[in-house]
């Protein structure tokens, strides 16, 4: 069946199957940030944007998105490119596999939270797992880059 | 692996109900668990954009649509404002937000799993669901039923005034309880009433109601005596999480708890 | 003194650019920006799928399988048996050449091992037509009755292994007729003796589960043939070099026709120490010409894969009455599964690696089994057999600080392992670079430990309690790792750093150019790093055992060192002058003499033309010696009295991994090695059914910790200086997960006196152990 969504700004029409879902279907669109890690919606590394909120895509009909906005990493290349940066800069991507969805989640906190404290961050993110890092690094970087993101805002407000 | 040939999206709550009745057919919810087992479905039934998404505030009553994600009931004021942090505290732990902005309230409480959080809260508030076919029929009753054919269109909570506490031990923060247990009082026909809902026993949610006058000041070992004849009344099983025995110690354990907070409220 | 050697020693260590320094790592913006450099980004679409039939049953001989309607469907390319195999034992360990894993397994076999065994191969041109085709495929077994528990495996009647080419390379003590992988036994002075002299002597059994590494790229391969007909493997594994080799033995074919690529990996932690996924699409490769792509599955990944050895070990510690440890008697009994993988050498690190923590013990003895059953196969984990000998030791000698009513960092503070000091029980190598007794210092003050020791009541019905362990783990096989390093100089001067180690995401490549970019006075940005080619880089045994800072790190000082000479004879040559009078800066070749000097670009640029010996080199590097890197571990746990449930609160660790050579990419080390320490201590355990399959098949039944689950993490180091370690530097990766399992136990020992003794430590067995008191 063909379903029409915008992708990354971007309208397309896609023919996909009943039973396809989003991850498989948004792979094929090259898309390939986004990565399977359990099949069983426990680990969050395929998480995307359905019309702004974030969802796992491994268990999203594509059928079902017909109509929707859907955004992958690759469609917030730079937003991402600048929160990597203070993620590289604790190391806190190490093997990087579970960083696409990780960040689209912490971009998806940025949105939906205003100042979250360090509990609710971990509570937002808690369906991101990382078997790495052991998670510090990536809350000291979240919290740096709030902060940088806060400065810049009220430098942009007295300008 | 489930397998599904035909995606359809009914213009109508009849057409959905007319298409659910053949036998491969299958209404879907958030597809969380559904995904995960085995079946060949022929039809799957969306029911999205059928306006049941929506939690609305009709007097003396919530009605929280089919389709609302879980995401929407944990923020909701209106329940927050009824019934305290309790409804947010059986979702929150569902999890991650990603999953709870799927998995949908119409797929957790039709499903009537072992391991429901939202089962467990729900049947301890003065909860209906809504059925296409069926008509307005209490959770207590709806828990027991058969899985048939017919379509659950929305849960329905009376409001009134309830004291209600949720709590769960699980093994990691985001898995799956080993206990689940929530409490509610208020007075019914006059009368104070406690409910009590237990689930993840590992078997699910079941209710208990009390005509119990618990006094606000009653001691430690009067709530402890309550705790424990309430958990007697439920059954227990074991499996990876967790044994018969434990599971039944952490209910009286956490039913005490929670009567305790409920009765310092009215201190 | 060489310049090099001089920037790698420690006067040097206060000026150094790079090393020591938190630089990100060179891959960082592809990884956070989603790039496609992962094995499976990478196949081609053109990949036939392949996908295995896997036995139902933990023990049972193939009768006779049937094809023919499988066969059928439209788009199946090949469906394999075990008749399609080479009968041609080989070991999927990734481990140097003779392996002490004995040679066990076939790519398919007719005799299926444990529940999840490959029984068949099938291959076709879509997932839909594979999973079609495997339905149809129809197999009947002879169920046979299996081992299961592994207390009865060694002479047990039933044999897992009882063919006739079942092959050990080493004399490790391995007999398939019973059931034996390996065994062996060390020890110095009388054991007995020193024990029955003892006014206190602890004595316990310990048991640790099999746990899963849960990296989260699950294990992948594909293959294809090349121009010359050579069989391409593309794989996420730490061992390219060794999955040549055993891709070869598996198929048969000479090594000459194997490559094997590296891309990015999504982690290991010694998952892909074992070629788990290689052999079967290269199987479909070598039979049908076409490229294939073989993706596990996340249940496949935990229930046909490589965990930890489940160990159970029994340990007895003798002291006076004063608390000096005089003796430490060890028994551990491995259980490897249905294949050898890592068997013989996991079990050796439970005692070397354990023992050797107490100073000076009078004697000591270690002895172990390492026995076949019909579950899964063990592997290599982080840590590799440490993790659970430690555990057991430092479990046992917090038990003896209980006995004897002290504190047991006093009681550690006494007895352990000091710089300067032989340790017997570590094949009598001597520290000579050990920090340990000040990790401890620091751990303590971190912790606030005179305050917290032993617990203190919360008031609210939870108690918090601090617990203490100490680890050590080597860095590289002595005298086995080899790394190799090549670095050539290009046009305008750049560098090609060719290195056969294998970042997993831990940052080998950066790490390993930082050191490149000290010992040749240029910035990151003058080196590119290659990722791991075998028919391109130099050989390395690969990133396992601790080895590639101190191994690889030491290959690029020298191969640097040796460069450095290079560029001097040629800057001297274009200059005209003896080389003597040269001196390299890292931007130019000065004669110091006339002040001439002429530039690395323009020299890089010079070879280009009219050269007849190229600029490079290349060194390799292995040690007599794996100088251990030590440890202290604290962890604060709160209990709630009533229901059992331990939460972490904070965990306060301080590594001696000799100088740092990356303080970001260490510290992460630690933080995610403790994590999944505090997985094991508390939460993860594969669970088996009494028929023998596994019901902790995904990550909704085998529970890793999110983020919710650490509490806090705090580490610091307290840096020793490793002479024979490059810039003075030791090991990370591994020991960073040996603290959590026996501190996390000790803090729940001292908030309650409930001791756990079976991990993980559930809520229920810390709440049947305060039942028990009362």
């Amino acid at each position: 069946m063909e379903i029409h969504i915008t992708l990354n700004q971007k309208k397309i029409t896609v023919d996909v199957k009943a039973d396809a879902v989003l991850m498989d279907v948004l792979r094929s669109l090259g898309c390939k940030s986004v990565k399977c890690g359990c099949e069983t919606t426990n680990c969050g590394l395929c998480t995307v944007w359905v019309n702004g909120k974030s969802r796992l895509s491994c268990s999203v009909l594509a059928a079902s998105v017909d109509g929707c906005e859907i955004t992958t990493l690759e469609g917030v290349e730079e937003e991402a490119a600048e929160f990597g940066r203070f993620l590289a800069a604790e190391g806190g991507e190490q093997c990087g596999f579970c960083s696409p969805g990780f960040i689209m989640n912490v971009l998806a906190m940025k949105r939906e939270l205003e100042a979250p404290d360090l509990e609710e961050i971990k509570e937002y993110l808690a369906g991101n797992l990382c078997r790495c890092t052991g998670y510090m690094s990536q809350l000291r970087a979240i919290r740096k880059y709030m902060a940088a993101q806060k400065e810049q805002a009220g430098k942009e407000a007295q300008a | 692996m489930i397998t599904i040939d035909n995606y359809v999206r009914p213009a109508t709550l009849e057409e959905a109900y007319k298409l659910n009745q053949a036998r491969s057919s299958r209404v879907m919810g958030g597809m969380m668990w559904m995904r995960l087992g085995k079946a060949h479905i022929k039809t799957l039934i969306d029911l999205s954009g059928l306006g049941l998404d929506q939690i609305h505030d009709e007097g003396n009553v919530i009605k929280i649509g089919a389709m609302c994600t879980l995401r929407q009931v944990e923020e909701c004021g209106a329940l927050k404002e009824l019934f305290g942090d309790g409804i947010a505290e059986s979702i929150r732990h569902i999890v991650g937000v990603q999953f709870r902005n799927q998995a949908t309230i119409g797929g957790s409480i039709y499903g009537r799993f072992g391991f429901s959080d939202v089962l467990t809260a729900f049947l301890a508030l003065d909860t209906f669901v809504e059925l296409y076919d069926g008509g307005i029929v209490r959770l207590s009753d709806f828990v027991d039923r058969k899985h048939d054919k017919d379509i659950l269109l929305s849960v329905i909570v009376r409001k009134g005034k309830r004291r209600f506490r949720y709590d769960s031990i699980r093994r990691t923060k985001t898995d799956f309880p080993v206990i689940a247990c929530a409490v509610v009082t208020g007075i019914v026909h006059g009368q104070e009433t406690w409910y009590f809902s237990v689930g993840a026993r590992p078997g699910k949610a079941a209710l208990v109601e009390k005509k119990w006058e618990i006094p606000d000041d009653a001691s430690e070992e009067m709530i402890a005596d309550y705790a424990r004849q309430a958990a007697s009344e439920f059954t227990y099983g074991s499996n990876m999480r967790g044994s018969a025995g434990y599971r039944r110690h952490l209910a009286e354990v956490l039913l005490r708890r929670e009567i305790s907070s409920i009765l310092a409220e009215g201190r | 003194m060489s310049r090099t050697e001089e920037h790698a020693s420690k006067t040097a260590q206060d000026e150094m650019r790079l090393v020591n320094h938190a630089v990100p790592k060179v891959d960082a913006e592809a990884l956070v920006t989603g790039k496609a450099v992962y094995t499976n980004d990478l196949a081609p679409e053109e990949c036939l799928i392949v996908k295995m039939i896997r036995s139902p049953y933990a023990h049972a001989l193939i009768k006779e399988i049937n094809t023919e309607r499988a066969k059928a469907v439209p788009g199946i390319e090949c469906i394999l048996t075990y008749e399609d195999c080479p009968d041609k034992r080989f070991t999927m360990a990734g481990q140097t050449y003779p392996e002490p894993s004995p040679y066990d397994r076939l790519i398919l076999d007719r005799r299926m091992r444990f529940v999840g065994d490959a029984a068949v191969i099938v291959a076709g041109t879509s997932e839909e037509a594979v999973r079609k085709a495997m339905k149809l495929v129809k197999i009947q077994y002879e169920v046979l009755e299996p081992v299961l528990d592994f207390r009865s495996a060694k002479d047990n009647p039933i044999l897992v292994h009882p063919e006739d080419n079942w092959k050990s390379l080493c004399p490790v003590g391995a007999d398939n007729h019973r059931n034996l992988c390996a065994h062996g036994t060390c020890g110095e002075g009388d054991i007995e003796a020193v024990l029955a002299s003892c006014d206190h002597v602890i004595d316990r059994v310990y048991h640790t589960q099999a746990n899963q590494q849960a990296m989260m790229e699950t294990f992948r391969t594909y293959t294809y043939l090349d121009a010359y007909g050579r069989l391409n493997v593309v794989s996420s594994t730490q061992v390219p070099f060794h999955v040549r080799r055993i891709l070869a033995n598996a198929l048969d074919i000479p090594k000459s026709k194997v490559r094997v690529i590296k891309p990015r990996i999504g982690g290991g932690f010694g998952a892909k120490q074992t070629s788990v996924s290689e052999v079967y699409p290269a199987l479909v490769t070598w039979k049908t010409g076409r490229p294939a792509k073989i993706l596990f599955t996340r249940e496949e990944s935990m229930t046909a894969s490589s965990p930890r050895h489940e160990m159970e070990m029994h340990v007895r510690v003798g002291a006076d009455s004063e608390g000096n440890i005089r003796g430490i008697d060890l028994y551990t009994l491995s259980n490897t599964g249905a294949f050898g993988e890592h068997g013989p050498t996991t079990v050796g690190l439970s005692g070397h690696k354990s023992i050797p923590l107490y100073g000076s013990p009078e004697a000591f003895r270690f002895t172990y089994d390492v026995v076949y059953t019909n579950v899964m196969s063990s592997g290599a984990y982080r840590g590799y057999g440490a993790t659970q000998g430690i555990f057991a030791v430092e479990s046992a000698v917090n038990e003896l600080a209980a006995e004897l009513g002290m504190d047991p960092t006093v009681l550690r503070e006494k007895n352990l392992v000091r710089e300067g000091q032989v340790m017997p029980a570590y094949y009598g190598e001597k520290t000579e670079s050990c920090a340990l007794d000040r990790c401890l210092a620091r751990a303590k003050e971190m912790i606030g430990w005179d305050e917290k020791y032993p617990c203190r009541d919360m008031g609210n019905g939870k108690v918090r309690g601090v617990g203490v362990a100490m680890a050590m783990q080597g860095s590289g096989i002595s005298s086995v790792d080899t790394g190799t390093v090549a670095i050539k100089v290009n046009d305008d001067g750049f560098y090609s750093l060719m290195i056969g180690a294998t970042d997993m995401g831990t940052g080998c490549d950066t790490i390993l150019s930082q050191m490149a970019a000290e010992c040749l006075d240029c910035g990151m940005e003058d080196i590119i790093v290659h990722g791991v080619d075998t028919d391109i880089s130099p050989y390395d045994t690969g990133s396992y055992a601790s080895s590639t800072t101190y191994v690889t790190g030491m290959a690029v000082v020298r191969t640097c060192e040796k460069l450095r000479e290079k560029i001097c004879e040629r800057g001297a040559e274009y200059l005209g002058c003896p080389v003597g009078d040269v001196e390299f800066d890292g931007r130019k070749v000065t004669d110091l003499k006339t002040g001439k000097s002429i530039s690395r670009k323009d020299i890089g640029n010079k070879v280009m033309c009219f050269n007849n010996e190229a600029l490079s080199a290349s060194e390799a590097f292995s040690s007599p010696t794996s100088p251990p890197p030590f440890m202290a571990g604290i962890a604060e746990v709160e209990i709630d009295k009533e229901t059992g449930v331990v939460e972490m609160v904070d965990y306060a660790a301080v590594v001696d991994c000799g100088t740092v050579v990356n303080p970001a990419l260490a510290r992460v080390q630690t933080e995610g090695g403790i994590a999944q320490g505090i997985g094991m201590a508390l939460f993860e355990d594969v669970v088996y059914s009494k028929d023998g399959k596994d019901y902790s098949n995904s990550f909704m039944q085998y529970k890793i910790p999110s983020r919710l689950d650490v509490g806090n993490i705090r580490v610091e180091f307290e840096s020793s200086y490793e002479p024979t370690g490059p810039f003075g530097a030791k090991s990370i990766g591994e020991i960073v997960i040996n603290t959590p399992s026996p501190a996390i136990i000790n803090a729940i020992q001292n908030a309650t006196g409930v001791m756990i003794r079976e991990l993980p430590a559930t809520a229920e067995k810390v709440y049947n152990g305060l039942q028990k008191q009362k």
